[in-house]
């Protein structure tokens, strides 16, 4: 990657995916409070991404604010991780991508609050927070489902083997980003790995690392989930809204 | 139960997720205010629920959550019993006393 | 249906919702006074519990749960509570369908936010059904058979980014209408519970207000967008205050219970005399030629919607019907392995906590 441009670009749109992706549960939730609570998530993706994609606009330089660089990129420019635009399938792989997700931003957001980047330090102070309430509420599910009825537990080790692999991308080495990702790798596994026990489950193995999310190079499902996301947008170019 | 019904045959007890009652402390300073009830299958999402669902807007700085079934209330034909009493105990009330002038900081 | 009641017809001029959010704080200080009135406690054992249960209603004293009340008084709380429930939840299906392809981000949130309420407003409102002696889980099976309605507002599709302003503008506004005079309903744990939906649905009624007036001053396409979306949902939202005084079959008896406080006409009235001056602002067109001031009124004449069509909306047959029961039962479907799973997670916690308490 080149730059903070590049960086900050990947972080919101990591943010932005799952926030569309998390946003898609609204009326269909398992419980009522339950969709108030992946409500609450998407939201906050949603916000880090604005501050994160408005930020990068001014990196950049080049008169892009959060809506053109949200609405106006096709799929090849969008650089989030492969994890963050997997289908939701049931409940269970809803909530494996969210733990996760959480366990992977957590410490990112904290080790990017000491950065020496003032804005991307304070944007890492308020999403830290954020985030270890998604790791909190990640964690209760997948403990209640790999611990609950029988389908629940095998759901939920499939929903485990399903996005696993996908979590390697999210510690690719980045020496010369503000937060080098490799470095995040032990505070995961440090996190994931009691929850999993706790929960009854098996931390897979294996050695297929699905990536190419951070070079524009993405899975069939993100073009679908931006064409809907952008199409109103760009049915109207120039529009306000 | 606290707020339900007398007819209520422990609404919500023979489900998944039993009812449970909501306590917010609004600011420090403030005791716990009864708030609303939710359901949840136990205590942990229980307190979670809560603060989705009643604190959305920076409503508390502490919440409590209690099964609606580990409530007794007293009943309102009890009432008289209850709460008369205490409306002879006036010594109970700092206005009952007589204080003579010129007393500061009593 | 939503409540259909109402107060004071004093605020026909009153700007947006401001004038109405006012009147929740009135109902809320009201509650307050009515509450520090105090009153004897309960009936005497020999008392006529009926003959209290009027004094307590009379006297704008707040009937609380464990009160004796009259079996029928319970029954239609319950239908209207329950109903009221329903519509919130059912009510996000509509808008939540544009929240995926909202135009921009700050829309998107909005939007997402809006839609989180009305969930969090139906749960207030299942607890405030509950506490009359009915579960949620009756409730919503209810809901689920066909057994209870919702507002056949939803029952109407979102074909166009601007039915997410005309929802917020119209039906919240005419919802709005309808629930600031229930903030003073005599069953304690419903007004109160309205008066927490109503100061929260403040911004609802605002942020559509906004989208539409952003659309009709927007591009010609926008423009079009929106006025093609006011005609679609004026007359459903009229609609929305229920059939006319002279067919209302439940409005004598909870006038008198003061549960319903003023006529379903009477609400529809002020609606329309609320938005003709709106509607101006953002420059739409009503799509009632027939709309003008009565001088002697002192309000608007207006056409009526067309109650044929409300009952047959209501009665199942609405554009939406079938996708919306049909969505809402499958999400209560596809999330019973979850609702199992937490329930027996628990049940092995509690267990545990047993054995080493013992």
């Amino acid at each position: 990657m080149n730059g903070p441009f590049d960086f900050t670009l990947s972080l919101a749109d990591d943010a932005l995916i799952a926030a569309q992706r998390l946003a898609e549960w609204t009326t269909r939730a398992p419980e009522m409070e339950e969709d108030i609570a992946l409500a609450n998530i998407a939201l906050d993706q949603l916000g880090a991404a604005r501050l994160l994609l408005s930020y990068a606009g001014e990196l950049e330089g080049a008169g892009r604010d959060e809506d053109a660089l949200a609405y106006l990129r096709d799929d090849r420019e969008f650089r989030n991780v492969l994890l963050v635009e997997l289908p939701n399938d049931d409940f269970a792989v809803t909530m494996a991508k969210l733990f996760f997700l959480a366990a992977y931003q957590l410490p990112l957001y904290t080790a990017l609050a000491g950065c020496a980047d003032e804005r991307l330090a304070a944007i890492g102070a308020k999403a830290r927070k954020e985030s270890a309430y998604h790791l909190d509420h990640g964690a209760l599910w997948v403990k209640r489902l790999g611990d609950g009825t029988e389908e629940s537990h095998r759901r939920m080790q499939a929903a485990v083997d399903q996005v696993w692999p996908y979590t390697h991308e999210l510690f690719v080495a980045d020496p010369a980003a503000p937060v080098d990702p490799a470095t995040l790798r032990p505070a995961f596994d440090e996190v994931v790995g009691p929850v999993l026990a706790e929960a009854t489950l098996t931390q897979p193995g294996g050695a297929w690392a699905p990536a190419g999310g951070r070079a524009g190079v993405h899975t069939e499902h993100l073009a679908y989930l931006l064409a809907e996301m952008q199409v109103l947008h760009r049915a109207h170019p120039g529009a306000k809204w | 139960m606290s707020e339900r019904s007398e007819q209520a045959k422990q609404p919500g007890m023979t489900s998944h997720s039993p009812l449970w009652e909501v306590f917010v402390r609004a600011r420090r300073g403030l005791s716990h205010t009864h708030v609303g009830s939710l359901h949840a299958p136990d205590a942990e999402l229980a307190l979670r629920n809560a603060r989705d669902l009643y604190t959305r807007r920076q409503e508390g700085v502490s919440i409590w959550v209690v099964p609606a079934g580990a409530i007794t209330a007293s009943s309102p034909d009890e009432k008289d019993a209850f709460f008369d009493p205490a409306a002879d105990k006036v010594y109970r009330h700092p206005t009952f006393y007589e204080v003579p002038d010129g007393v500061a900081h009593l | 249906m939503y409540g259909n009641d109402f107060s004071a017809p004093n605020g026909a001029t009153d700007e947006a919702s401001g004038g109405l959010l006012g009147e929740v704080e009135a109902a809320e200080a009201e509650l307050r006074a009515a509450a520090a009135r105090g009153r004897r406690g309960g009936p005497a054992p020999d008392e006529d519990l009926a003959a209290y249960f009027a004094e307590v209603v009379d006297a704008e004293q707040k009937i609380e749960p464990r009160d004796w009340m009259p079996d029928a008084y319970r029954r239609t709380l319950i239908r209207q509570i329950a109903q009221h429930a329903h519509s919130e939840i059912i009510g996000m299906q509509p808008e939540g369908n544009w929240i995926s392809r909202a135009p921009s981000l700050k829309r998107k949130a909005i939007l997402l936010a809006k839609v989180q309420d009305e969930a969090g407003h139906g749960l207030y409102l299942y607890a405030a059904a509950e506490t009359l002696g009915i579960s949620r889980d009756e409730l919503v099976q209810l809901l689920l058979d066909g057994r209870q309605k919702y507002s056949s507002i939803f029952n109407y599709p979102t074909l166009s980014w601007a039915d997410v302003g005309a929802i917020g503008w119209l039906v919240d506004g005419a919802a709005i209408v309808n629930q600031v005079p229930l903030c003073r309903c005599s069953y304690g744990p419903y007004a109160r519970a309205m008066i927490r939906v109503c100061k929260e649905e403040s911004f609802h009624q605002r942020q559509g207000y906004e989208i539409l007036h952003t659309l009709a001053h927007g591009t010609p396409a926008q423009q079009a967008m929106a006025q093609d979306s006011v005609d679609r949902w004026w007359y459903p939202s009229l609609a929305m205050f229920g059939p006319p005084d002279g067919d209302s079959t439940h409005s004598a008896q909870s006038m008198a219970w003061k549960i319903k406080r003023f006529s379903n006409d009477d609400l529809r009235q002020r609606f329309v005399d609320m938005c003709v001056q709106q509607a101006e602002i953002l420059g739409l067109r009503i799509p009632d030629a027939d709309l003008r001031w009565n001088d002697e009124r002192q309000a608007y004449d207006y056409t009526q919607p067309d109650y044929d069509e409300l009952m047959q909306v209501i009665s199942g047959d609405g554009p939406c019907n079938r996708e919306r029961m049909a969505h809402r039962r499958a999400a209560h479907a596809d999330g019973a392995w979850v609702r199992e799973a937490a329930a027996a997670y628990a049940a092995k916690r509690a267990g545990q906590k047993e054995t080493v308490a013992a």
